[in-house]
């Protein structure tokens, strides 16, 4: 019930392997493995039906290559076809040179919409841009109060006109940002019903007056099978340049970008992957593509890591590395560095195998804060030179760090394998990649 | 115990036809369907039962909990000998409303003292809205109600909550934003004991269920309150987004897992096209109940789930 579409796959050619080469027979039981874990991922059910068929016609004309083994021949296809489906490049979002350029959010209620236009709006802040965010729903309590609030938080000036009309909001704060010379002005507009013509139009006519260089859909990544109803109208009525799908950074397996990218044809172009204001990506179809088939998500974590680990800080500790000088105190700085980076488990996720390796033995942060805790009782020297640490000194470190002697003994025990292990690393260099994190 | 007054009369029956104009996209889609493959297919054969299984897939009932129903149907089928598709409809009705019956009145309160009623969820479900709708609704019944506004992390959300207690005009707690969130809890159980509040409804901050450190946090909450109330008093609501798909099953294990237990579901924005089917399933495979529906966004669009009315509506 909560296998992943990885896992699903991952078994259907496991079974492939076991034959000669791909046989009609084999093939259909392999697709009809896929279809089910498609649609148990919320792939829509017709999407998923032409994406069956186009991979059947591929795979069966694919027969003839006898050299290829079949399993990996079928993920092969599948996984072209997933990037295909998903749309063949990355597309960022379209900044007009002649500001202000406008790019207007909409979507269903609780879809993320104020959230996206603050991340949003950051992005092009740290990119030098004067940014102004429009408060236009005057229909949710308090919705105003939040834009606010999130615009003091990232330092971008918010405009609002309390309980206006929609239309004139976005008029009066477009015709405010051309006096101020701001380059980017970004309408959150109100959540609404697909189905509410009233409020369906109250948005045409905000793109008509207003003429945005984007209308981006924000899509919940959790959606079900309606994703098809709700991004097919939006584009039917408004005309939508791209969808953002939000809410990426849980279990979701996220069929429903499939089958809005099927539907609208219109690129994905941003992605959500958490509550802070810089937890925003562009979209990688062939990320996304091979993180559903389980060859792991390795470049997002590396420019995670890039973002987020000083590199001063690293190649520093990459030379005590070689010199074989780790201590407990650099241990506790790759700790810090590692926090964030974000929570583990989306790390995991990224890690190519560490998914289906990982099922299971759910990792604890609170294992990280009690050896922080550890560490942090010890005195500099003992961090320095752990080999010191004698009984009574183990008794008076779990003492101070609420924690027993033999948690102490076995943490210590893990930093001695790991430091052996990081010495075999640092033959072939080790830029900042925290890979000796294994007491977790 | 209910008594049928003119008034209640009235209400039942505007309530109904809410009931229906809410599930009317819903229920075109879905009767509207069988009704086609029903008319379309002469006799009851394997490929109306595809459509059928192809119908409630496409309502967010799942690929594991269709192939279910479509079992049971065929058993059906087979022991009963129905052979006009017509009477198809009829069976398959049963089964769903076997699936989502339950037998307890979800406005129940306790009987000893103060109820508590923490509501969870995902974020962007509808937590802080159905929280307000709900405290509409019991004071309506004439309960002393209070309402907790313990999101303390999304910017506004107490601003919001607090607009909607002005609404429902019931008792308000309000924490200042970054506050710990348990601690609110507390106070507000607290306080609620001390005035003779008949239920207290805890809004909390909405969270991803796969984030461990949050789902920690919902558990504190509830440790913290059963310092001061009973534990059996203490109902932990989710709130499911009605357009979540497959998900939904993921959601209500892990919070039933962080908080020991899913006391019952509350289904929003099913006044849109999307079927909501997931909670189909979500009885099926894990017999959680169906406590309220909320089908618009009027204050009074929040109901509690009457199966009967849900599939009568959904077959008439």
């Amino acid at each position: 019930m909560f296998d992943s579409l990885t896992e699903k796959l991952e078994a259907t050619f496991k079974t492939l392997r076991g034959h000669g080469s791909l046989t009609d027979e084999n093939i259909k039981e392999a697709l009809k493995d896929i279809r089910r874990a498609l649609l148990d991922a919320d792939v829509n059910y017709k999407v998923a039906r032409d994406f069956i068929a186009e991979v059947e016609t591929e795979a069966i004309g694919a027969e003839t290559i006898r050299s290829v083994d079949p399993g990996q021949l079928i993920v092969k296809i599948v996984h072209q076809k997933l990037i295909s489906l998903l749309g063949s490049q990355t597309s960022d979002v379209y900044i007009s040179e002649h500001p202000p350029s406008v790019i207007m959010i909409c979507g269903l209620q609780g879809s993320g919409k104020t959230t996206l236009s603050s991340k949003l709006a950051l992005r092009y802040k740290k990119k030098g841009k004067k940014v102004l965010l429009v408060a236009a729903d005057p229909y949710r309590p308090a919705a105003i109060k939040q834009l606010q609030t999130l615009g003091k938080q990232i330092d971008v000036d918010v405009f609002e006109m309390g309980q206006a009309n929609p239309v004139e909001i976005c008029q009066k704060a477009l015709s405010q940002a051309s006096k101020q010379f701001v380059d980017l002005v970004i309408l959150d507009t109100a959540g609404r019903l697909h189905i509410d013509d009233e409020l369906m139009d109250e948005l045409a006519e905000i793109k008509k007056s207003v003429k945005p260089q984007e209308l981006l859909l924000v899509a919940d990544a959790m959606t079900g099978q309606d994703a098809v109803n709700v991004a097919g109208t939006f584009h039917e009525k408004l005309e939508i340049t791209g969808v953002c799908l939000s809410k990426m950074d849980g279990d979701a397996r996220g069929g429903a970008a499939l089958s809005i990218k099927r539907v609208t044809g219109c690129p994905i172009k941003l992605v959500g992957v958490g509550e802070k204001m810089t937890d925003l990506e562009a979209f990688h179809p062939e990320r996304v593509a091979s993180r559903i088939l389980g060859m792991g998500d390795i470049v997002s974590l590396v420019e995670k890591a890039q973002d987020t680990i000083d590199v001063k800080e690293a190649a520093k500790l990459e030379k005590k590395l070689r010199k074989s000088q780790f201590t407990l105190d650099d241990f506790y700085q790759q700790i810090q560095q590692l926090k964030k980076m974000g929570p583990l488990e989306s790390l995991m996720d990224m890690i190519p195998g560490a998914g289906k390796l990982m099922k299971g033995a759910t990792i604890d942060p609170k294992s990280m804060v009690r050896v922080e805790a550890m560490i942090l009782s010890m005195t500099p020297g003992e961090r320095d030179k752990p080999q010191i640490i004698n009984g009574s000194r183990r008794k008076r470190i779990a003492k101070g760090s609420g924690t027993t002697v033999q948690d102490i003994n076995k943490m210590l025990k893990q930093f001695g394998q790991m430091k052996k292990m990081l010495k075999s690393f640092t033959k072939g260099g080790l830029r900042g990649l925290p890979k000796g994190i294994s007491p977790f | 115990m209910l008594r049928i007054t003119p008034r209640r009369l009235v209400d039942q029956v505007k309530f109904f036809s809410k009931f229906k104009k809410g599930l009317t996209k819903t229920k075109e889609t879905l009767v509207g369907n069988i009704k086609k493959a029903v008319g379309l297919a002469a006799k009851v054969d394997d490929d109306l039962l595809d459509k059928i299984e192809q119908i409630l897939i496409e309502s967010d009932v799942g690929v594991s909990a269709s192939l279910k129903i479509i079992e049971n149907l065929k058993k059906k089928v087979a022991s009963d000998n129905i052979k006009d598709p017509e009477e198809v409809t009829t069976a398959l009705k049963a089964e769903i409303m076997a699936i989502v019956r339950s037998d307890r009145n979800p406005a129940t309160l306790s009987s000893d003292g103060l109820t508590v009623w923490v509501v969870m969820g995902v974020n962007g479900t509808g937590k802080t809205t159905s929280v307000g709708k709900l405290a509409k609704f019991f004071s309506d019944q004439k309960k002393e109600t209070m309402i907790a506004a313990c999101d303390t992390f999304r910017a506004a959300a107490v601003d919001q909550l607090e607009v909607w207690a002005e609404r429902s005009g019931v008792q308000f707690i309000r924490a200042k934003d970054g506050t710990d969130p348990a601690a609110v809890a507390f106070d507000a159980a607290t306080s609620a004991k001390a005035r003779g509040v008949d239920i207290l409804i805890i809004d909390t901050a909405g969270r991803l269920h796969t984030k461990t450190h949050l789902m920690a946090e919902l558990a504190k909450i509830n440790k913290v309150v059963a310092k001061v109330v009973p534990e059996k008093n203490i109902k932990s609501k989710l709130i499911l987004d009605g357009t979540t798909g497959q998900n939904g099953l993921s959601q209500v294990k892990f919070f039933s897992e962080a908080v020991g237990g899913i006391d019952g579901l509350i289904v929003t924005k099913l006044d849109g096209t999307a079927k909501g089917g997931v909670v189909i399933a979500i009885a099926e495979e894990m017999s959680v109940p169906i406590d309220f529906i909320g089908l618009g966004e009027q204050i009074d669009d929040l109901k509690p789930f009457d199966p009967e009315s849900y599939v009568a509506a959904l077959f008439e």
